[in-house]
């Protein structure tokens, strides 16, 4: 009797790399409805209009590289960039705002590379700070809650707005903006008010504003059900919320008038959707066990030092893009010991 | 006893109850037995029969003729058919020289039959070992390395301990645990004559704590006072503590090192299927000529584990344990995770042969597309060994093969568990094993260019050294000559009376010469 030959292991085989990247996208879901519910439809529509480009995207790249299209759509890659990038931007952003973001992070940091797996930057990152220097003052027009509910805007002003850029009649953007917690602290300490004074402000809860809080909340519980499904592993996100606390809390010891508590930090703008899900992303990571351990000590550095000293508000996506940039250096030099070796494992 | 971990690794599920809820089946002889001269590391074995020739039970055929060699023996008395090329268990699917050998049903031991040594306690080390030697026993564990040459003593090198592999670490196998079960008596006999014969002081006996059956059997058969020289440990199952270095770590905490063997640590470890085999070979004078397989998965009706002689073909064991699935598609020797696919059932069981394990489509379904690596680093985190092997195996596609080396690839034992977890389907041992091979290929090329170039080097300094010797010959007959020139003065009528003479020889030569070419043309 003949049989069919094939390769070992001869076994069902685990997860698709399509099922790691849904599980992701799972994760995100508590986080974006929070999003949602404090920022109002803008968020969904974001996320929606993102991936639809990044998928359009996506499957014109795969096609101009004559590669088979359903199988690359079919690993949701391009579903979780449009979707990371969406949450990054302000939900009345306009249309053409996402349209650059996700083709840039699509066609160019991606598919210029060579696509999944041999990026070297994060491709949702890579978009975000595009549209983030292209386009500061479209960035930096997050809406309150309350903004918000005063022009009780429905899915179809909010779709209007996105789409026209215009806001629906009777309203403009100083009504119903905000600045983000981050924003605030700045802008409140180059002022001269204290962090005690930011901090008592109506807006805020525990650590950050409310909302922020919330989404933070949520985010964090997508991120921690990752781990114990093992999607991701604690390297980084721990070693980057860490190091972010540590530094946080060494200047806040040092001087808490002028330096924002470490629980400011972590609660605040994308420290914790950072952590757990966009330094995360094996491609652009460092991939041995200290590497990820000294990627993510060096993103949470490196956004501590953006924030407090820096051009902007938040540096998340700056450290992880300048972290990225070591990434190989650092794989090349914390190898582990192979079994049976001395030392540093040197073969 | 302490127990310690090794990095990574894969809990399984085991699939063994399936092959040992039915008991252990001793096959009969089959009409035809192909053996081959070739079922173990090292050198072909050389065969010593020819075609017509009568062969007993046990005698041997096949000669080893190197170092790392093993003996093969007739597994039946019968008639030798020939020298044929026979599909042989081997990842090529490639045919190879076997025995075949026409049984007569007869099972007939010769008149030179090994003598049965009850008394090897009293045998020196060195009689034993060539016993094991005589018998062809190689690692029964998988491998097939000639047993006699782990039980020689390495210079400088004593032991102290022999481990007892009875791990067994794969899913669907369990000959070893059957054995176990059966035969533990011989087994820990095994153990005693090999602890002897390298004369180790202690005895650590490993079982993976899945087989309480085979913990108990033995448990209830050692001797009451071997406490202190025999240690039966049951050990966590993970996937792949079977091997060897991985055993010795959890045993003792102790990593051997990368170039090294275990007897660096002092130890050596067996297969509890080999110290079976050593005990018939010394005990009972019995060559290796059968084995336990397991003939099991789901494309098996009635999977148990089956006593067969070496040479029956595949499809014989798995029509004893009522035959294929109707939609088997793919039979393997060994386990699910280092075997390998063979193509045809009338391949034979050879001494390394543990498993047989048939499946189904939707057991081992085709992996999708391979994707991208996306250095998850599952791989890494699985990694027995401690390897990277995402790195490596960028390294392997991009043919880089000092990087690779740098990298570890030759600490990777091909367990398997990276390609398993890998969610690109990226097959990863197939890339190791490319560079291995294309390493090892290199390596022989260079040592072939460095034979080609020192032949063509000591050629070209023989060539210069019978020029200079020529030239100088040349130089000293000159030298001479100008001497005795110089002695006859330079008178110049002498001179000319020589060229005078040289002129008349040379005209009586070219009419002497002239005929006798014009000769041979007319002969042409």
């Amino acid at each position: 009797m003949r049989f069919r030959t094939r390769t070992s292991p001869h076994m069902v085989p685990g997860h698709s790399v399509g099922h790691l990247m849904r599980q992701v996208l799972y994760a995100l879901i508590p986080g974006t409805l929070a999003m949602a519910w404090f920022f109002g439809w803008g968020v969904l529509v974001n996320v929606v209009l993102s991936v639809l480009f990044a998928v359009m995207f996506e499957a014109l790249m795969v096609k101009l590289r004559r590669r088979p299209v359903a199988v690359t759509l079919g690993d949701s890659s391009a579903v979780l960039a449009g979707w990371l990038f969406a949450l990054a931007i302000p939900p009345l952003a306009p249309v053409w705002v996402l349209l650059v973001g996700t083709g840039f992070a699509i066609v160019v940091a991606k598919h210029l590379y060579g696509g999944l797996g041999y990026n070297p930057f994060n491709p949702a990152m890579v978009g975000y700070v595009v549209v983030l220097v292209s386009f500061p003052r479209e960035l930096s027009l997050w809406p309150s809650p309350q903004g918000l509910m005063e022009g009780s805007f429905t899915l179809w002003q909010t779709l209007q707005t996105t789409l026209t850029g215009r806001l629906p009649e009777g309203l403009d953007w100083d009504a119903i903006t905000r600045a983000s917690p981050l924003d605030m602290m700045r802008e409140s300490l180059v002022t001269g008010q204290t962090v005690g004074e930011v901090a008592r402000s109506p807006v805020f809860g525990s650590f950050s504003q409310t909302e922020w809080e919330w989404a933070g909340n949520l985010f964090l519980l997508g991120g921690l059900w990752l781990l114990y499904r093992r999607v991701i592993t604690w390297h980084i996100p721990v070693s980057m919320l860490l190091s972010l606390a540590t530094i946080a809390g060494i200047f806040w010891v040092f001087d808490p008038d002028q330096f924002a508590s470490p629980a400011f930090h972590v609660f605040s703008g994308a420290a914790i959707i950072g952590a757990f899900f966009i330094a995360t992303d094996p491609v652009s990571a460092a991939t041995t066990p200290l590497g990820r351990v000294l990627f993510g000590i060096g993103i949470g550095i490196l956004t501590y030092v953006i924030r407090t000293w820096g051009g902007y508000p938040d540096g998340v996506a700056f450290a992880v893009l300048l972290m990225n940039m070591v990434a190989p250096t650092l794989d090349h030099y914390t190898r582990p010991r192979i079994f049976g070796h001395s030392g540093d494992g040197r073969g | 006893m302490q127990l310690h971990h090794f990095h990574g690794g894969l809990k399984l599920a085991d699939h063994k109850a399936e092959s040992t809820a039915r008991p252990l089946l001793t096959l009969g002889v089959p009409k035809y037995l192909y053996v081959p001269l070739s079922q173990h590391i090292g050198a072909q074995t050389e065969c010593t029969v020819q075609a017509g020739d009568r062969v007993a039970k046990g005698q041997r055929i096949g000669r080893a003729k190197d170092y790392i060699c093993a003996n093969v023996h007739a597994p039946t008395s019968g008639w030798i058919r020939g020298i044929v090329e026979h599909p042989v268990p081997h990842p090529s699917g490639l045919s190879a020289p076997c025995i075949k050998i026409e049984t007569d049903g007869r099972d007939h031991w010769g008149d030179d039959r090994m003598e049965p040594w009850h008394d090897w306690r009293e045998r020196d080390p060195r009689s034993l070992r060539e016993r094991v030697r005589d018998a062809g026993i190689v690692g029964m564990g998988g491998a097939a390395f000639p047993t006699a040459v782990k039980l020689n003593p390495r210079p400088g090198k004593r032991i102290h301990t022999l481990v007892v592999n009875g791990a067994e670490c794969e899913p669907y196998i369990s000959c070893d645990d059957m054995l176990m079960r059966t035969y533990p008596e011989a087994i820990l006999e095994g153990a005693r004559i090999v602890a002897h014969t390298v004369g180790a002081e202690r005895v650590l006996f490993a079982v993976e704590d899945n087989k309480p059956e085979a913990l108990r059997a033995l448990t209830d058969a050692m001797p009451s006072g071997e406490q202190d020289f025999l240690q039966i440990v049951s050990i966590p199952s993970v996937y792949p503590t079977g091997g060897e270095r991985q055993l010795i770590k959890v045993l003792t905490g102790h990593e051997v090192p990368s170039a090294g063997l275990p007897a660096d640590l002092g130890m050596v470890c067996h297969n509890t299927g080999t110290l079976k085999a050593i005990r018939e070979a010394v005990v009972a004078g019995q060559p290796l000529i059968s084995r336990i397989v397991t003939v099991t998965g789901p494309g098996i009706r009635e999977p148990r584990n089956i006593e067969a002689l070496i040479g029956t073909p595949f499809a014989d064991l798995a029509a004893a344990a009522g035959g294929y699935m109707p939609d088997v598609d793919r039979l393997v020797m060994g386990g699910p995770m280092m075997g390998f696919a063979v193509g045809d059932d009338a391949v034979p069981i050879i001494k390394g042969t543990n498993c047989l394990l048939a499946t189904r489509p939707q057991d081992a379904p085709q992996p999708g597309p391979v994707m991208p690596c996306i250095r998850c680093g599952e791989c890494t985190r699985v990694c027995p060994a401690n390897l990277l092997p995402q790195q490596m195996y960028w390294f392997a596609k991009s043919k880089d093969f000092d990087a690779i080396q740098d990298y570890g690839l030759f600490d990777c034992i091909e367990c398997g568990c990276c390609a398993q977890v890998c969610p690109s389907n990226i097959p990863l041992v197939q890339y190791y094993r490319f560079a291995k091979q294309e390493i090892w290929g290199r390596e022989k090329d260079r040592q072939k260019a460095d034979l080609a170039r020192e032949r063509f080097e000591f050629r070209q300094q023989r060539q210069e050294r019978e020029q200079r010797e020529k030239a100088e010959r040349l130089a000293r007959k000159k030298a001479a000559l100008g001497k005795k020139d110089s002695e006859a003065g330079d008178k110049k009528a002498v001179i000319e009376d020589a060229i005078e003479r040289a002129r008349a020889k040379k005209a009586a030569q070219s009419s002497e010469e002239r005929p006798s070419k014009d000769r041979e043309r007319a002969d042409g």
